[in-house]
């Protein structure tokens, strides 16, 4: 049974990691341009597992920021986790072992934790399991043949690769922009704030980072008490 | 040396935000204004980080814009992930050829 489970997982796990590898190709490329060899990249990609996280982390480190910097930055841009988890938290039987909490922790991102919500009932980590077994080697492995690859790949393939990287951001927050009207202005307003606040000279000693971190923070407050969010539609699906 | 730092505490972090709910939380959240926060953070936090650096992704602004304009119009009809990101990656590098 819990065999079953596994193989189940693993084989919806496949479109996502062959996804994985595409797109990690990119995080790859963006490692080598901050400077990180081929090994740093490969751990990085295999102990985090975080697109966004990641690809905002090259900036941090290019920078030689403090290490407190990395740490805000990850946990605002990474707090969408921190939700997955509290609606996995609820999928899963509350009785299960804390052993099994603390592994499954590890694999949710944004699409693994899409397929184990829509599963039918209580939620079986083996389930879970079975797709992190398949994406997680896909974005490590799509991380180094990315990094690998920068120096026999022409300027223009790369600098086609950073787009693929951002169309996949567009992907996330896109679609739901549709079903959720008031989503399409803050989407909107988001990009013109970040515009003014990265055109602006008088805000050049704020570093690029920290402007995300503090854009996210003040347009999101200020979504959440200006619209909250209705509660049967509250975001799980993100 | 310290680029290892730098992903050891990036990887400690982002797994406390991902297990400490699975791990201590039992009840769900009921608070909305906070529900609602972590609602809207992952839109506007890839919004934030998408634009305007993707327009500086290319050396031509207008093949940068193209490729912008396409994703969001795939995106916005649903395509799928793999598809958007391929297909603006495509079409950007196809327009850079000419």
């Amino acid at each position: 049974m819990v065999y079953r489970t596994y193989l189940k997982g693993m084989k919806e796990g496949i479109p996502v990691g062959l996804g994985y590898f595409v797109v990690s190709i990119t995080i790859g490329i963006a490692a080598k341009q901050a400077n990180l060899t081929p090994a740093q990249a490969t751990v990085m990609s295999l102990t985090n597992l975080t697109s966004a996280g990641q690809f905002a982390s090259f900036a941090v480190i290019a920078a030689g920021a403090p290490y407190l910097e990395m740490v805000i930055s990850q946990v605002v841009i990474n707090l969408r986790y921190c939700l997955m988890s509290c609606a996995l938290s609820q999928k899963v039987d509350p009785k299960l072992p804390f052993y099994h909490r603390l592994f499954m922790s590890f694999g949710i991102t944004d699409e693994i934790f899409g397929l184990s919500i829509s599963q039918k009932g209580r939620l079986d980590p083996w389930y879970s399991y079975g797709a992190m077994s398949v994406a997680i080697p896909g974005w490590t492995l799509g991380t180094l043949v990315g990094i690998l690859s920068t120096s026999v790949l022409p300027q223009k393939f790369l600098s086609a690769m950073n787009m693929a990287l951002y169309g996949m951001f567009i992907a996330i927050f896109m679609p739901a922009a549709r079903e959720n009207k008031i989503l399409l202005p803050i989407i909107a307003l988001s990009m013109g704030l970040s515009a003014v606040f990265h055109g602006l000279p008088w805000f050049g000693f704020i570093s690029s980072g920290m402007k995300i971190i503090i854009l996210t923070l003040v347009i999101s407050m200020g979504a959440a008490i200006l619209f909250p969010v209705s509660e049967e539609g509250s975001g799980e699906q993100v | 040396m310290r680029n290892y730092g730098y992903i050891l505490v990036m990887a400690v972090t982002t797994y406390l935000i991902r297990v400490i709910p699975m791990t201590l939380l039992r009840k769900e959240i009921k608070n909305r204004t906070f529900r609602s926060f972590l609602t809207y953070v992952p839109y506007v936090t890839l919004s934030v980080m998408t634009f305007p650096a993707i327009i500086q992704v290319t050396d031509s602004l207008w093949i940068s814009w193209v490729g912008f304009l396409t994703a969001m119009v795939l995106a916005y009809h649903r395509v799928s992930l793999l598809v958007v990101s391929l297909g603006c990656c495509g079409f950007v590098f196809l327009l850079q050829l000419l």
